[in-house]
């Protein structure tokens, strides 16, 4: 008989089927871990530090999340991290325009891009992702060098500075934008028709589109959320940097993978908890920082990611089988 | 049966007349027609590519016909699209089962169709009063194999998720109800249970088209058979007035089964 659950308790078997107990268990062991192993981790100072750090890379892992879950991937993020730090630099310092003007061209920037994307994963031809992605990188970033000619823009407004370097009762803006950023993609993706839909397609693209889904609009949707994303993160970086960089985000794409995929986001997309990302990114945030703190060069914190990224992802297989 | 072209009207829920598909250079279907009545199981049968599930993806929007006309209750109708059929109350369940693995039951019930509240324009899930509304569904159905409405579909067994795919259709598609192959790859007592539910299909007054291999179910349960062969209409029989010989020779070839039978 089917059961109704009379009694509210704690729905355990919803955090069991969205995956995410194991990214959990796997950042309070770093946590626990490095605790004991260094005294300065575990400070309130450190974890405000180590949030403001990861936050570029865990927004930027939002959009990368969207378009994973509809068994995609987006390659051009960490370009498009570079292109709109530049043009909004470019706009502040070069043509005096407007701050939030700026921002909103940077932003742009993002939606252009990723609805490119999309456009092209989506149409007829169906580009693989993945070759979408890996042009519009090399456009975008070509773009950000021509516009820059390469060279840095120094000297931004001192009023930009509040993005990235601004806090709210000592916590930085930044982590604040990221918090927002989760929580407006937790309940879009949990509680909305278009959140259930990334699932549908990414899950089973035939039946979604046999149920009625625009498939199509879904999928585009996810490359503009993922290039919008990407912008903010731009932005923030370039406000907190005070440079507009043609070279910024260099292989965010692959951190912010490795975010999704650590976080219990399933590569051929349809399953996961955006909250699975953010803590893959805390885990890889809080692992470098940790490891800084005991000394241990970035070469062995680069062997350290690879390993929990296939620890990770072995244990969630062995457990599904 | 041109005679009976003044009653068609009530007769029959649906009809489909000189449906013709070609992909590329061959032929799928050569002007098949097809007449489901009010009411009834009707059976698909014929050899493999023979345009059975061609014929019903046409019927359910999923492929466009490149001639032929669908009248749906005396009424043309243009069906171009899965939503089109949807909204005209045809579903169909698909070989693949239509459902999304990672979805759940409820959710899975509900794809395409949520019900939802508008809140600042976005369209917020009503996930409570759809469990509970996916609950009554499959009790009314009598589905008792089910035990929590949110596990996952890829949890389920076999029969289980063509039980769940089923009882999507009649959910939304409270007309006519086309399955294809809905018993392949079951076990006895699963196919048991899928045939059960169609039966409770019919007591609905829900019409069902119904593609099979599988000669016994199609005896067992249907009202009439028609038989396809290299994508023509070769053969219509009321079940009570044919039997499996007959059937079986209608989809290789009389002649064939001459043969075989010398």
């Amino acid at each position: 008989m089917l059961e109704t659950n009379k009694k509210r308790k704690f729905d355990f078997s919803a955090l069991r089927r969205s995956n995410i107990l194991t990214p959990i268990a796997a950042l309070l062991f770093i946590i626990t871990l490095l605790s004991i192993l260094s005294p300065h981790f575990l400070t309130v100072s450190n974890m405000i530090n180590v949030l403001r750090q990861v936050s570029i890379i865990a927004i930027v892992s939002v959009g990368m999340s969207y378009t994973i879950l509809t068994g995609g991937i987006d390659l051009s993020v960490g370009a498009v991290v570079a292109l709109s730090g530049v043009v909004t630099a470019i706009l502040l310092k070069n043509f005096n325009v407007n701050i939030y003007l700026a921002i909103a061209a940077g932003l742009a920037v993002g939606i252009i891009s990723g609805a490119t994307v999309g456009t092209m994963v989506s149409s007829k031809i169906k580009m693989p992702p993945f070759i979408a992605g890996l042009a519009m990188m090399s456009i975008v970033r070509g773009i950000a060098l021509i516009i820059t000619g390469g060279r840095p823009i120094y000297d931004l407004p001192s009023y930009f500075s509040f993005i990235g370097g601004g806090t709210l009762f000592k916590i930085p803006f930044p982590v604040i934008i990221m918090f927002v950023i989760y929580i407006i993609a937790f309940i879009n993706l949990k509680f909305t028709k278009t959140g259930i839909s990334f699932y549908a397609v990414g899950g089973n693209e035939e039946a979604a589109r046999v149920a009625g889904i625009n498939v199509k609009r879904i999928k585009t949707l996810a490359y503009i959320i993922s290039g919008l994303a990407s912008a903010v993160a731009g932005i923030i970086l370039a406000s907190r940097v005070m440079v507009g960089e043609s070279i910024a985000g260099f292989y965010y794409e692959l951190d912010a993978i490795a975010a999704a995929v650590i976080g219990g986001i399933r590569m051929n997309g349809g399953e996961g908890s955006i909250w699975g990302t953010l803590i893959g990114a805390l885990i890889m945030g809080f692992l470098k920082n940790g490891l800084n703190l005991l000394n241990v060069s970035t070469y062995w914190q680069q062997v350290a990611i690879g390993v929990i990224i296939a620890g990770t992802i072995t244990f969630n297989l062995l457990k599904k089988s | 049966m041109d005679s009976n072209n003044g009653k068609n009207e009530k007769k029959y829920i649906l009809e489909a007349v000189g449906i013709q598909k070609k992909f590329g250079g061959v032929t799928a279907l050569n002007s098949v027609d097809l007449r489901l009545k009010y009411g009834e199981i009707l059976a698909i049968v014929g050899d493999n590519g023979a345009g059975k599930s061609t014929l019903l993806k046409i019927i359910s929007g999923a492929l466009i016909p490149n001639e032929g006309k669908i009248y749906l209750e005396g009424k043309e109708v243009k069906i171009k699209n899965p939503q089109d059929a949807l909204n005209l109350g045809i579903q169909m369940t698909y070989q693949d089962l239509a459902l999304v693995d990672c979805l759940n039951i409820s959710e899975n019930l509900f794809l395409g169709r949520e019900i939802c509240k508008k809140v600042f324009g976005m369209n917020f899930l009503k996930l409570k009063k759809m469990r509970i509304e996916a609950r009554k569904h499959l009790e009314s159905l009598g589905i008792r194999t089910v035990s929590d409405i949110n596990e996952k579909v890829r949890n389920l067994s076999g029969g289980q998720r063509q039980v769940i795919a089923i009882s999507r259709a009649v959910f939304w598609g409270n007309k006519i109800i086309i399955l294809d192959e809905p018993t392949a790859a079951l076990g006895v007592r699963e196919s048991e249970r899928v045939m059960n539910l169609v039966k409770t299909l019919k007591s609905r007054n829900i019409s069902v088209i119904i593609i099979s291999h599988n000669l016994n179910h199609v005896f067992s349960i249907a009202d009439r058979v028609v038989i396809l062969r290299h994508g023509e209409n070769v053969g219509e029989r009321e079940i009570k007035e044919t039997d499996g010989d007959e059937v079986v020779k209608l989809i290789t070839g009389a002649e064939f089964a001459g043969k075989e039978l010398k």
